[in-house]
């Protein structure tokens, strides 16, 4: 295995997909020549060509619609939205489109074949329009499957099994993360199943649970509070939809506590659904209220983002009043 | 105004006949010839010698602001900006002709635009540096500038957006009567969005006195215009939607000057949209974040600098005996003064009090966003080492 960071692993994903699959046609705006402004797309059209590998105009809905297309067609469009937050100018074509096709034509046509990929997260000095982390609103569409991954290895393995999954996936990259997380990845073909989420470390007073770059965050947490003589169980939901609640229910059944920390605002973030599940499914086993470390509901801010980030020290806190209560 | 079923009373034919891109050829208003001279034939725009001289200057400013703040973000001192080298001609001759009731809608690469308006440097600086003197509270990132005195709306980062909000601004102008239009800037590739087709289509259906100011720079990130569009450039859609239409020379200020002249005058007697292209050329990165030797050759940009827009319209103040180099020289050495100076300063203050994290999102933060605030400040008292920009200012109510 060699060493990459998180957009290599991802470059090494496409390049494997489209080894593999000549249907397979990866395009979005600048991930043509140039290799996409953050270069996930680097060396694409060179060894593949301008017919798989291409720039479009600048247009989201576009974009989307044409993916919608393809995917429709029987090929297989790897689509990049170059950030997360200019996904909503394509929002009608995936909620309206994507997520409906199969369900509509009583499963004649679909576009199960679509991936769409896009950068998310701040902690980047982004500020409002270059940091949101829209997962909520696509876990509210049937129809499609939200995955996000947390590190290198992750990211080749789930972005391969979204690529060949039978369904729309929305594969949402923490870009914090592209540079800075580094890890051992194989150079051959893998794949990690969607819809699963990972233990990441057992334990025994309270569950943590995460996603994407939070997944860093609530590891720091943790070590604080292992300190304490806290044992803190840590899972990475992976994917945001359909998400693993089995696994996610028996962790809380033995640990009797669940935290969950998300970048999002707290209001109707992905939190609420899985804080509603878990007290249905684990009541009787939960020694405190299901505990959530949110960003604020306010839009991402530049200057005070250290402060709207929920970072390991809230969730430290919050870990405390958990276990104390 | 024609009949609604104009459409339905076309001219007849018998043979096939196919209207393709060599059909429609729409030239590029020209006034001065790329060494400075005017063409002998031209048009000249009826200018006065201080509009001139405002226009000379405040291109050589943001030039001088331009390399002082890609500076700055290579220092580390500013996280991001954006320069507008290649494009001062067009910004600055067309907001030079707009009354200042106008209402200017901006894309991000304007601020030739609102210097000429009378943005100060300490305001530029307030907003890069998100302090607590920034208009928008810190909360947006570097050259997301925005002043309602000035009549220049605050940008928004999501392309093109801009675009069927100025048809609504202008058909609002025309209802209360103001004797006033609005511009929008955007570049050639935000015209690829759903939005510049909503917003021309709006704007010619409901008549609004409006000027969709397209700055053609050749590049919209890496993709080249090339691949972009195909036909005739952005101008060929404004005839597509009904629209006067004017392609001009991005490079030569008087004719951008004397295009947006007539197209305001145009906007405001017809209450009618006008679409100007302007031709030119980013000769700059597209922003601090970017390198453009991966995607265009260096020859490439030289044939572009030699079509300089700063250079073109000295030559010509020159030839007018216009200039006066010594004073000339003095304004760039005190604005370049006066650049860092203000930077140093902006870079001292404080940005905004966390109440700001939570004010402006409704017009008074309601219960929740009260509670999350007032959690906050407790947890900042608790670890006021972690967060050392807004610790020491909290107070508990
Ligand atoms: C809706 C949306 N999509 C993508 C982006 C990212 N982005 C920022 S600038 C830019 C290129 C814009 O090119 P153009 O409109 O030609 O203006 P120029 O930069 O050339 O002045 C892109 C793709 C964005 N800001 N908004």
């Amino acid at each position: 295995m060699i060493k990459m960071n998180m957009l290599q692993a991802i470059n090494s994903a496409l390049i494997t997909a489209m080894d593999d699959d000549e249907k397979v046609m990866v395009f979005g705006e600048d991930v043509g020549h140039f290799g996409g402004v953050f270069r996930a797309t680097s060396n694409l059209q060179q060894k593949f060509g301008k017919a798989r590998c291409f720039n479009t105009p600048l247009t989201e809905q576009g974009i989307i619609g044409f993916a919608n297309g393809l995917a429709s067609q029987g090929s297989v469009p790897v689509a990049e939205i170059q950030f997360g937050d200019y996904i909503f100018p394509a929002f009608d074509q995936i909620i309206n489109e994507t997520a409906k096709f199969r369900y509509r034509s009583g499963g004649q046509f679909t576009c199960g074949t679509l991936t769409i990929r896009t950068p998310y997260g701040g902690g980047i000095a982004g500020g409002l329009y270059h940091s949101q982390s829209p997962e909520a609103f696509f876990a509210h569409i049937p129809g499609m499957k939200v995955v996000i991954p947390r590190n290198p290895y992750q990211a080749k393995g789930l972005l391969l099994a979204s690529i060949r999954d039978d369904n729309p996936v929305l594969f949402m990259e923490p870009k914090r993360l592209y540079r800075a997380s580094v890890g051992e990845v194989p150079e051959e073909d893998y794949e990690l199943p969607l819809g699963k989420a990972d233990v990441v470390k057992e334990g025994e007073h309270i569950t943590l649970l995460a996603w994407g770059a939070q997944v860093e965050v609530i590891e720091k947490a943790a070590e604080m509070a292992e300190k304490d003589g806290i044992s803190c169980e840590i899972i990475d939901l992976r994917s945001i939809l359909p998400w693993d609640a089995q696994t996610v229910s028996e962790s809380v059944k033995k640990t009797g506590r669940l935290l969950i920390n998300h970048e999002a605002p707290q209001t109707g973030g992905f939190a609420s659904e899985i804080s509603a599940t878990v007290q249905e499914r684990c009541f009787l086993y939960l020694e405190s209220p299901i505990t959530r470390v949110c960003g604020l509901d306010t839009p991402y801010p530049l200057a005070h983002e250290k402060e709207y980030m929920p970072d390991h020290l809230k969730t430290y806190e919050a870990i405390k009043r958990c276990v104390n209560f | 105004m024609k009949d609604r079923n104009h459409l339905f009373d076309v001219g007849i034919s018998h043979t096939v006949n196919i209207i393709d891109k060599g059909t429609v050829d729409i030239p590029m208003l020209q006034i001065l010839q790329p060494d400075g001279s005017a063409h002998s034939d031209a048009d000249m725009p009826d200018i006065s010698q201080d509009t001139a001289h405002k226009i000379f200057q405040t291109m050589h400013y943001i030039r001088v602001l331009d390399e002082r703040m890609v500076g700055a973000q290579r220092q580390g001192r500013i996280s991001f900006y954006l320069a507008c080298s290649g494009e001062e001609a067009s910004t600055v001759g067309s907001a030079a002709a707009l009354s200042d009731n106008d209402m200017i809608m901006s894309q991000y690469r304007e601020q030739g635009a609102l210097a000429y308006r009378g943005y100060r440097t300490e305001q530029f600086m307030n907003q890069m540096f998100s302090n607590k003197l920034d208009p928008n509270k810190g909360r947006q990132m570097p050259i997301h500038y925005g002043d309602k005195a000035l009549n220049f709306m605050t940008i928004s980062s999501p392309l093109a957006t801009q675009i069927p909000q100025a048809a609504g601004y202008a058909y609002g102008q025309k209802m209360a009567g103001n004797q006033a239009i609005t511009i929008c800037y955007f570049g050639e590739g935000a015209a690829s969005e759903g939005d510049f087709h909503a917003g021309l289509n709006m704007a010619a259906v409901l008549s609004c006195p409006v000027i969709f100011f397209c700055r053609n720079n050749g590049y919209a990130i890496s993709t080249p215009s090339s691949e972009q569009f195909c036909g005739d450039g952005i101008a060929s859609r404004g005839l597509g939607y009904g629209i006067k239409t004017i392609r001009v020379d991005g490079n030569d200020v008087l004719a951008v000057y004397l295009a947006t002249k007539k197209a305001r005058e145009i906007a405001l007697a017809e209450n009618c949209p006008v679409l100007i292209e302007a031709m030119t050329y980013r000769l700059a990165a597209h922003s601090t974040s970017d390198d453009p030797s991966g995607y265009r050759s260096k020859e490439e940009e030289q044939k572009w600098r030699e079509k300089d827009p700063v250079q073109r319209f000295e030559n010509w103040m020159k030839s007018k005996g216009w200039i006066n180099e010594e004073q000339h020289k003095q304004f760039i050495e005190q604005t370049r003064q006066e650049v860092l100076a203000q930077m140093k300063k902006a870079e001292q203050v404080d940005i905004c009090a966390i109440d700001d994290l939570v004010n402006d999102v409704y017009d008074t933060p309601p219960w929740h966003l009260q509670e999350q605030l007032s959690q906050l400040k407790k947890h900042i008292s608790l670890y006021p080492e972690a967060y050392p920009k807004t610790a020491g200012r909290i107070r508990h109510d």
